[in-house]
């Protein structure tokens, strides 16, 4: 990058732009360009990285073999175990729990209290984590929590909102058990002091999410994960209830078809140990570190699809593998936190999507894949895009707008978290417009579950955004950390009631393994592609070229 | 359809910087920084999370959501010819020449345990579990250690008054990454504190939503569960016809 003048955090001719929106937004003020139409819609997504041609390819072998994933994903699945059998002695387990968990996230951590209230004694749970407890996505979720609890709303509304945001692929009953345990979560949270946004007589503060009919976003300011998951990491220490961290799991054990443990590696040491658990519960989040189609990413660095990955080895069915969540508004300038998220939220509160002649060209709240195809449009169909130094396309976000529309301060005041992140690098929120561009954010499907969590292994549970079919071919905003809460409870209640009717349990064999490494055999699968991955790898080429293995 | 694979290439090729390691030959700006006191030059303008990966670390602790929300990266640098020790997120500060840094990879520190239901919302709750908050003597060097910038000894003072209101405020943005902790002499452990007191305002100072109760009670009495069984019977079309029909309340 050639030496630039920086204005207020932009370089020079950025900020000459600028001025070109700043002149149209008094127009803008009041004017929101119309919702598309369906076949409006059908005819954006055509340059959605879903439905754009490449990319994906037919799965080889397993459960869902035929289905189309996208080549990353397709590649972890068709990949060799990091262990050979006889590499571990499995017979002798280090820990003998009733319900593990892995992956302490919202959903993971929601199990592990729920389970410990349904009557499962504390040192009967394990939690395993990969990082440490609680680095995860859900504590980067900003703008809220979906609930159906105004007068004007119900649990049916918030159902219809979602299935045709998922292009009415959502798993139905599934569906319903999310929009009708919205509420009784949110109360939940309500007991557990969780700060949500309010009015003076108590009630919440609720806005627009894109794609819905009502408003139903709960907020806490634009840290709504961060507030949900310390409060409920809070009441899970409390409960005292086992926590490992930096020693991810690398396979699952099984006897016939039964998950009934896992085998975890310490991340410093490489020692690994063995758990015995009667139930597990995949929580393990999602895909985002893998980059699809090339893509930055919000997502936390552990994002690796391990836990979709040890569980279809052992014979669980995935579901909705085809799509991934691009969110739309991802940033692409300054370069430092290229990928953040910038939250939806934004546009609730009136934020537009604006191009470089200052143009707003969308409905700010269309679904999500909807949206962020309109962005793709603009900016390399239409050439209406600005460019950055570093070369990345995007459209303005003018977040100003909002405090035109609501009063000065209102952006102050609800995004401390956005503002903070710009103010690090010299940009004012509150008085200039940021650039953006979709950023892989979500992993639409994954472990096909019943309504309950449970997988199509007698065993097995999953919540969270591991999980597939809830949320169909498309998430929508204030949908997913609603999911892990209601999930990771549903899984903890479903598996202390399996446990209590003295279900679960077996031997621990790695057969599940041996018939895997043999279709991948058939299926010439080169044995250098190992998986899981559990972290990504940044290193720069040169000092990767360089490296060398001394111990 | 050739068209629109090549903006997915397009894309991909003008992400590569971002989403794959580093290559030199992309870089025009170089700085030196010093990692556990090993000198290493890189490209000038990336966090330090950037530099240290490009220096060639893969992270495998101190690395966590990327995104300035866990706490994971904190980390400790001196920049030369100052002689102030800062506190930073990794992922969300930017490499100076010559800084010398080593990350936190954890904190020890004791969190207290309770039932939030259970406790008085009032002061004698905070000096039951944390009665170390009564040695602070209000030095700020927590403050001046924090990589959010919050006003820490503030809310501590806030707390030690009964005003949770302000202290709920003061730490709401708050990441847990301990740094005032390991720097405070009196042993408090700050985030803990203002955690509990978050819960109890958040528990105890508002109002709880009738319409949310109401809703509650519905759900319980299933009187939603007509309309489910007919819309999990329901075909694509009807569905479709439901969702296009809908109407959006006013803003």
């Amino acid at each position: 990058m050639a030496d630039l003048r920086y204005i207020e955090g932009y370089p020079e001719y950025m900020y000459e732009l600028i001025k070109v929106i700043e002149k149209t937004r008094s127009k803008r003020k009041d004017y929101v360009p119309k919702q598309m139409t369906m076949e409006e819609r059908e005819e954006v997504l055509k340059v959605h990285p879903d439905f754009a041609s490449g990319g994906k390819r037919k799965i080889k072998i397993g459960v869902n073999k035929g289905d189309t994933a996208p080549f990353e994903v397709a590649d972890l699945l068709e990949a060799y175990p990091l262990i050979d059998e006889g590499d571990v002695d499995i017979k002798k387990p280090d820990y003998d729990v009733d319900i593990m968990i892995i992956g302490g996230g919202l959903a993971g951590t929601t199990a592990g209290i729920w389970a410990n209230i349904k009557g499962i004694p504390r040192e009967r749970i394990l939690l395993v984590n990969k990082l440490r407890h609680g680095d995860c996505n859900s504590i980067m979720a900003e703008g809220g929590t979906q609930a159906a609890d105004r007068e004007n709303d119900s649990p049916v509304i918030h159902f219809i909102d979602a299935i045709g945001g998922g292009h009415f692929t959502n798993k139905p009953d599934v569906l319903k058990s999310l929009v009708t345990d919205g509420p009784l979560v949110m109360e939940w949270l309500e007991e557990l002091g969780a700060l949500f946004d309010r009015n003076k007589d108590g009630t919440f503060v609720e806005r627009w999410g894109g794609g819905t009919c009502r408003k139903r976003m709960h907020a806490c300011k634009d840290y709504t994960g961060l507030e949900e998951f310390r409060v409920i990491k809070d009441e899970f220490q409390s409960r005292k209830i086992p926590t490992i961290e930096h020693k991810p799991v690398i396979e699952l054990l099984t006897e016939d078809g039964r998950v009934t443990g896992a085998i975890l590696a310490n991340i410093e040491t490489s020692e690994y140990q063995i758990v015995k658990a009667k139930t597990t519960i995949i929580a393990t989040g999602g895909f985002g570190r893998l980059h699809i189609r090339g893509f930055p990413t919000t997502n936390h660095y552990g994002a690796t699809f391990d836990g979709a990955v040890i569980a279809y080895r052992a014979g669980a069915k995935l579901r909705d593998t085809d799509t991934v969540q691009y969110h739309p508004t991802g940033a692409v300038f300054p370069p430092q936190i290229v990928g953040h998220l910038l939250t939806e939220k934004l546009r609730s509160m009136g934020a537009q999507p604006v191009n470089i002649k200052g143009e707003a060209f969308v409905f700010p709240l269309e679904p999500r894949d909807v949206e962020a195809s309109a962005i793709i449009r603009e900016c390399y169909v239409k050439n209406n895009g600005i460019s950055t130094p570093a070369g990345l396309k995007g459209v303005w976000l003018d977040i100003p707008l909002i405090d035109v529309k609501n009063g000065k301060g209102t952006i102050d005041n609800a995004f401390p978290g956005m503002k903070r992140m710009f103010g690090r690098f010299d940009i004012d929120i509150a008085k200039n417009p940021v650039l953006i561009f979709p950023t892989l954010h979500y992993q639409n499907g994954g472990i096909e579950t019943d309504p309950w969590g449970k997988t199509t292994l007698e065993g097995l549970w999953v919540a969270g955004e591991a999980s597939g079919g809830v949320h169909g071919k498309n998430r929508l905003m204030g949908n997913s950390t609603l999911d892990c809460i209601v999930f990771g409870r549903k899984a903890g209640i479903s598996t202390a009631e399996y446990i209590k009717s003295s279900k679960g349990g077996g031997k621990l064999t790695l057969k599940h393994l041996e018939r895997y490494i043999k279709s991948l055999k058939e299926a010439e699968i080169p044995p250098e592609r190992k998986t899981p991955i559990l972290l990504p790898d940044y290193r720069g080429k040169k000092a990767l070229a360089r490296s060398i293995k001394i111990f | 359809m050739g068209e629109k694979k090549s903006i997915m290439d397009k894309i991909a090729e003008s992400s590569r910087f971002f989403t794959t390691g580093i290559d030199d030959k992309d870089i025009e700006h170089w700085v030196t920084i010093h990692i556990m006191g090993r000198a290493y030059k890189v490209p000038a303008g990336l966090t330090l999370m950037q530099a240290m990966e490009y220096a060639g670390y893969r992270f495998i602790t101190s690395c966590g959501c990327r995104g300035g929300f866990c706490g994971a990266c904190a980390t400790i640098y001196r920049n030369v010819g100052d002689y102030k020790l800062y506190a930073a997120l990794a992922c969300q500060t930017r490499v100076e020449d010559g800084m010398y840094l080593v990350q936190i990879p954890f904190v020890p520190a004791e969190k207290a345990n309770y039932d939030i239901g259970e406790e008085d919302y009032d002061y004698t709750t905070i000096v039951k579990y944390y009665p170390e908050i009564a040695r602070c003597v209000a030095c700020n060097t927590c403050t001046k250690a924090c990589p959010q910038d919050l006003e820490v000894m503030d809310y501590i003072q806030a707390i030690l008054r009964g005003d949770f209101e302000k202290a709920a405020e003061g730490s709401f943005e708050c990441i847990h990454c301990g740094m005032c902790a390991m720097r405070c002499p009196a042993g408090i452990v700050q985030y803990h504190i203002g955690q509990l007191v978050r819960r109890l305002y958040g528990r105890n100072a508002f109002k709880s939503p009738e319409s949310l109760k109401k809703r509650v009670e519905e759900i319980k009495n299933e009187i939603y569960e007509k309309d489910f069984e007919k819309l999990l019977c329901a075909s694509t079309e009807e569905l479709k016809k439901l969702y296009t029909e809908r109407k959006r309340e006013s803003d």
